[in-house]
């Protein structure tokens, strides 16, 4: 290669004319800046700390933390630690995440079909909301639902009953708590088996078509064993189940399962917004399955219900599920914005008050980055691993 | 602001080469004309700048006071809103020179954060405002309660403390800022409110009917705030020390605002020393010796001070209390200028 | 063979008007929203979802808004010490309307708001130049929109007269060099020896001395000239950035971080796919790193985190820090985006323009870069969107942006009332979304515009 630019005989090639001289040249300045500005980084700031007095370490993980919150799905009290309050707001944080995107995921695929719809008022309702919700910042709408809708809901001391759901005002929704009685471990039983059924009928279908060619409605059979065979056992076993309801006290309505407003309002605001791109990813996957699939799978006999099943949707999700995840990934990192409104996730329990309440600002903003940065890290792993089992495999 | 662009410099060429010899404090302020303060940026009464920009409150007017010693002009100020988690940082990072926040002085934050506090200029402890409907007369009562706080201060962790110790159970409900956490209450999502008792009167005026709230008569800490600076600088330290403590001298010995300029011609030798007419005691901190006298000309003593940004003919109505000189029934005391 | 013709018509049969059915707007209605009985259900479950949501807010926009009002009393009921009926719920506009001004501006002195006023204009200018197509002396208006905007704005919105300090030898004190005088000689020097250098590399290499210093010698001498601009006293009065709030701080940080993090990610985006691994992989590693944390933990470091990575000293201005984070945050999503369109640019291109001598530069600049930029336009303006809403996230660290400032006037117990934080959030997201809806438009348009060659 270095040899090609001599020219006639003469020898002109001085050595910074190769590439790969050059690229290497390139990449030790590169090396040199970044570890520079890296080490004058650490440097700069271990100076300052050591200046201004002020520890590094991560003892204080240790330490009892001495201020409570409000939401907490593992033990934790005043004299829980540092530590306790990060794995609090990590498993907060994962909490809104995953219902948020559950409820997204439904949500946007509604809309986003809708939006298809050859119903020409369904599919401008869902455009409006698309366009609407999609061009107002998140943490407007989460301030919309949380400082202004949720003010709207009756005082801390009355409430709005929603009859066997529960009770709802300003101080959150109180939901009827199920005390499992003695026998409720046949229900669970009832379940099992009615997955195990499931999956030996959908074996024994698959065979059997591949046999006969004849169908089996497997979804609708495993629908019915999942609800018929646990009813069966809940009533055999006697009724085990029994509902706590929430009732009106001196501070607000006791008792039952209380989600807080603050989750309320998180989840809201992350659901809506997440639906509208969700819709958006999907009616693009759906658009991207050209019409030459629907009038083949018509000409080969199949009617519009299967040909939604076994045609169109597994070639949209391929287009669907990249961006998909990627808006799951923005779920989650948005759900940061609980700051704003007091919901105890990660930011706001650990950089926020353990922070204040520390000042080892260094220490807790790396923790909280990393952390993130392991959750999109295994999450994009996750789904390179799953869209490599899905790709197309071209000639 | 006008460092920016050599800072962006320093950036863009290269981040060595800018620390320039760490000058003092006070030669720093003295070089730029005006002495950069951190305040509250919410607080009516100790740190709030109304439409225009003009920043009024306790918290406020000792900077000034700074302002007056060091350059004889109470407006050569330059104030900057912080929040409660960003106040420590910006004092360390030498955004501001002296942090007059409504800061409580506690062990951990002088030991660690390497902070000095200059001392007391108010003396304040925590209670609760509570919804008048709710029909509590103490916060013993308040068992069950949802408490609104604002996250990163003392009072979110004494309020544990004490329902912790009494046995009371209660939800916190914590925020970044003041604002939200007087907006969640006034929404009825709290059934109490908690802050710094001072602060409570202050906050009580923003909500909707401030009639239809009280304040409870428990005070469940003690919130002794004042300025903070920098550890590791003691000419500034001590100009800062002095500054507080001259206030409160000037309240000792009868010297305000109003009669300052009599009071020169005193025969007094403690007014005399206070006012610069003996000694050089204004030289001695690095300062002209008739620094106390435009700190009193010009912002006031205590008493001026306390009167006009909380005082009972302020919106805020708070009375001296503890914050009455230690003749008058309360603590305020503050070392001799001799 | 005898033609036995029975019966021709010899004129066209009338035209008959459609069905009634079938036309106008029963037989669309019927087409649409009724064939079916399906469909009829989910029209009417559409008409009613309209009636619920559309009529409320009709209701409390226009028929119940207030417009006029001195304070919170005309927009509180009686039984809150208002004038309006019990049962009132309707928008506080009067309250939207005395503070517009703070919403605008924030806290900059009445005085000096000329200077706002003028900077926005200098933007709508500049826009025009950089989005209309075709339009006459495009390069000027270009050159208007990178260079003469942006320093014309940073000095009117300052005040300018920056004081420049030396960085590499002045504040050593060394020379006795202090203020502007040092830093136009460090510039100088700076510029020499990076003239210098490139004179030797040229030398070295054989190409033409001329090409390679004079392109040096000019950037510095530009840079000098904005300096000196930056450093001459104009007579503004200064304005810290303190007092910066609503439309201008959301408007200075969306400009700012859009402008930073195009270049930026175009750099990055070259990067990620260059040959050399070393450059790969921190473009790997920078990309990923502020695509995987949320802007509000990013907002935080820079906030408390970045003075204690700077030399002591250096204090930065809370705005500044907050600039700095989201041009990172943005430039590292920019370069996803321009990835998209390198990736989408045959091999032949770039073989082509090796083929032709060009140079890396040369090539990326006039063959690949047009091409995979407009490719991914849309991409560009859905980041720029992103940046935009995400501007609000600086409120969470005490800066006062639009919604920021919105949210700190709810404190003023002037105008106090139930229903004082949705008329301000509605108002607020209405503004957000005329901006918002228009970006959006207009990448649609460039899309169909440019839509030439690569798509059949």
């Amino acid at each position: 290669m270095t040899d090609s630019s001599q020219n006639g005989g003469v020898e002109r090639t001085f050595f910074l004319n190769d590439p790969k001289v050059r690229a290497i040249i390139y990449q030790v300045v590169m090396v040199a800046i970044v570890v520079w500005a890296g080490w004058s980084i650490v440097d700069n700031t271990a100076t300052n700390l050591n200046e201004r007095g002020i520890p590094f370490g991560f003892d204080f993980l240790t330490a009892p933390s001495g201020f409570g919150i409000n939401q907490s799905l593992i033990p934790y009290s005043e004299s829980s630690t540092y530590g306790d309050v990060y794995w609090v707001g990590l498993i907060n944080t994962l909490l809104v995440a995953v219902i948020g995107v559950f409820f997204a995921t439904i949500l946007g695929f509604l809309i986003g079909i809708a939006r298809l719809s050859h119903n020409w008022l369904i599919a401008r309702i869902a455009t409006v909301y698309i366009e609407i919700i999609r061009n107002v910042p998140l943490l407007l709408q989460l301030f919309v639902w949380y400082f202004a809708v949720l003010r709207l809901l009756p005082a801390k001391r009355e409430a709005l009953d929603l009859g066997p759901i529960g009770l709802l005002n300003i101080a959150g929704f109180y939901a009827p708590k199920p005390i499992f009685g003695a026998n409720t471990w046949m229900v669970g039983v009832a379940i099992l088996i009615a997955i195990a059924l499931g999956i030996g009928i959908r074996f024994w279908a698959r065979r059997r078509q591949m046999a006969t060619g004849q169908q089996f409605p497997i979804g609708w059979t495993f629908i019915g064993l999942l609800i018929v065979l646990p009813l069966i056992a809940y009533f055999i076993s006697g009724d085990p189940i029994t509902f706590e309801y929430p009732e009106l006290a001196r501070f607000g309505p006791q008792g039952g399962i209380r989600v807080i407003p603050e989750f309320i309002g998180l989840l809201l605001a992350l659901t809506l917004y997440t639906a509208a791109f969700i819709a958006e990813i999907v009616r693009a996957g759906i658009m991207a399955v050209s019409h030459g699939q629907t009038e083949a799978a018509h000409a080969l006999g199949l009617r519009n219900g299967p040909t939604l099943r076994l045609v169109i949707v597994p070639q949209a999700m391929r287009v669907i599920i990249p961006p998909l995840t990627s808006q799951y990934l923005n779920l989650t990192k948005n759900s940061s914005l609980a700051v704003a409104i007091a919901y105890p996730d990660l930011v706001s329990t650990f950089t926020g008050t353990a922070l204040n309440q520390t000042g080892r600002a260094v220490e807790i903003i790396l923790m909280t980055m990393l952390t993130y940065l392991a959750i999109s890290l295994l999450t994009s792993a996750f789904m390179n691993w799953y869209n490599k089992r899905v790709a197309l495999v071209e000639r | 602001m006008k460092k920016i662009i050599k800072v962006a410099l320093a950036a863009a060429f290269g981040l060595a080469g800018v620390a320039t010899a760490q000058a003092g404090t006070l030669q720093d302020v003295q070089a730029k004309g005006f002495v950069q303060c951190g305040s509250n940026g919410s607080l009516p009464g100790f740190g709030v700048p109304d439409d225009q920009g003009n920043w009024t409150g306790l918290d406020v007017d000792y900077c000034r006071a700074l302002a007056a010693a060091v350059f004889g002009d109470p407006n050569a100020v330059k104030f900057t809103p912080l929040s409660a988690k960003e106040r420590f940082t910006a004092l360390q990072s030498g955004e501001v020179d002296v942090l007059s926040r409504n800061t409580t002085w506690t062990m951990t934050r002088d030991a660690s954060l390497g902070l000095n506090f200059v001392g007391v200029d108010y003396y304040d402890g925590q209670g609760f405002m509570v919804r008048k409907s709710l029909d509590v007369s103490s916060a013993l009562e308040l068992s069950g309660a949802a408490v609104c706080t604002n996250t990163g201060t003392t009072t979110e962790l004494n309020v544990a403390d004490y329902f912790r110790a009494n046995n009371l159970d209660y939800e916190v409900v914590a925020f970044e800022k003041g604002d939200e956490v007087i907006a969640a209450y006034d929404a009825g999502r709290c059934d109490v409110f908690t802050t710094d008792a001072s602060g409570l009167y202050a906050e009580r005026l923003k909500l909707t009917n401030p009639d239809e709230h009280m304040i409870l008569p428990e005070i469940i800490s003690k919130e002794p705030l004042g300025p903070v600076v920098r550890q590791g600088d003691d000419e500034w330290f001590n100009v800062n020390k002095w500054v507080l403590n001259a206030i409160i001298n000037a309240e000792d010995l009868g010297v305000n605002q109003a009669n300052v300029d009599q009071m020169l011609g005193s025969d007094n030798p403690e007014i005399r020393r206070l006012l610069g007419a003996e000694g050089t005691f204004g030289e001695m901190i690095g300062l002209s010796n008739d620094w106390a006298y435009n700190v009193i000309k010009m912002v006031g003593n205590y008493a001026d001070i306390f009167d006009r940004n909380v005082g009972p003919d302020t919106p805020l109505g708070i009375s001296r209390g503890l914050n009455a000189l230690w003749s008058k029934g309360g603590i305020l005391y503050a070392p001799p200028i001799r | 063979m005898a033609q036995q013709t029975y019966y021709v018509r010899d004129t066209l049969a009338e035209q008959q008007p459609a069905p009634a059915s079938t036309t106008g707007l029963v037989g669309w209605m019927r087409e649409n929203l009724f064939n079916g009985p399906f469909n009829t259900i989910l029209t009417l479950l559409a008409l009613y979802v309209i009636y619920s949501v559309a009529w409320p807010v009709i209701e409390f926009v226009f028929i119940n808004g207030v417009w006029t009002g001195d304070d919170r009393t005309v927009c509180t009921t009686a039984a809150q010490g208002g004038i309006q009926p019990d049962g009132w719920f309707g928008g506080c506009w009067a309250y939207v309307g005395a503070y517009l001004n703070q919403f605008m501006y924030g806290r900059y002195p009445f005085e000096e708001r000329w200077r706002v006023d003028i900077s926005a204009i200098l933007l709508v200018l500049a826009l025009i130049a950089v989005l209309v197509p075709n339009l006459p002396f495009k390069r000027w208006a270009l050159l208007f929109a990178a260079i003469v905007f942006p320093v014309a704005t940073i000095v009117l919105l300052t005040g300018g007269h920056f004081e420049l300090g030396g960085f590499f030898f002045g504040l050593s004190g060394l020379a006795g060099l202090s203020g502007d005088f040092a830093f136009f000689a460090d510039l100088a020097i700076v510029a020499l020896i990076v003239a210098g250098a490139g004179l030797l590399a040229a030398r070295a290499t054989g190409s033409n001395p001329g090409s390679v210093v004079v392109p040096i010698i000019a950037v510095f001498v530009g840079i000098g000239v904005i300096m000196a601009i930056f450093a001459v006293d104009f007579g503004l009065a200064p304005v810290e950035t303190a007092v910066w709030g609503g439309l201008l701080v959301t408007m200075v940080i969306s400009v700012t971080g859009i402008t930073v993090s195009l270049p930026f990610g175009v750099l990055l985006a070259l990067g990620r796919r260059s040959q050399m691994p070393v450059i790969r992989s921190l473009s790997v590693i920078f990309i990923e790193f502020w695509r995987g944390v949320p802007l509000i933990t990013v907002l935080f470091m820079s906030s408390v985190m970045l003075p204690l990575f700077l030399p002591a000293d250096t204090d930065f201005d809370k705005l500044l820090r907050a600039l700095i984070g989201v041009a990172l945050f943005s430039s590292a999503y920019m370069a996803e985006v321009v990835r998209g369109g390198l990736q989408a640019i045959p091999r032949g291109q770039y073989e082509g323009a090796m083929a032709l001598g060009l140079t890396f530069w040369q090539m990326m600049r006039m063959i690949i870069l047009p091409q995979a930029l407009k490719l991914v336009i849309p991409g560009i303006v859905s980041t720029f969107i992103g940046l935009f809403k995400d501007t609000t996230l600086v409120l969470i660290i005490g800066l006062f942006d639009f919604l920021g400032q919105i949210q700190s006037s709810f404190a003023n117990p002037n105008w106090a009332s139930p229903v004082q934080a949705l008329s301000g959030y509605l108002f607020a997201a209405f503004t957000y979304w005329i901006f918002t809806f228009s970006m959006s438009r207009y990448s649609i348009y460039t899309e169909q515009r440019l839509h030439t060659g690569h798509k059949r």
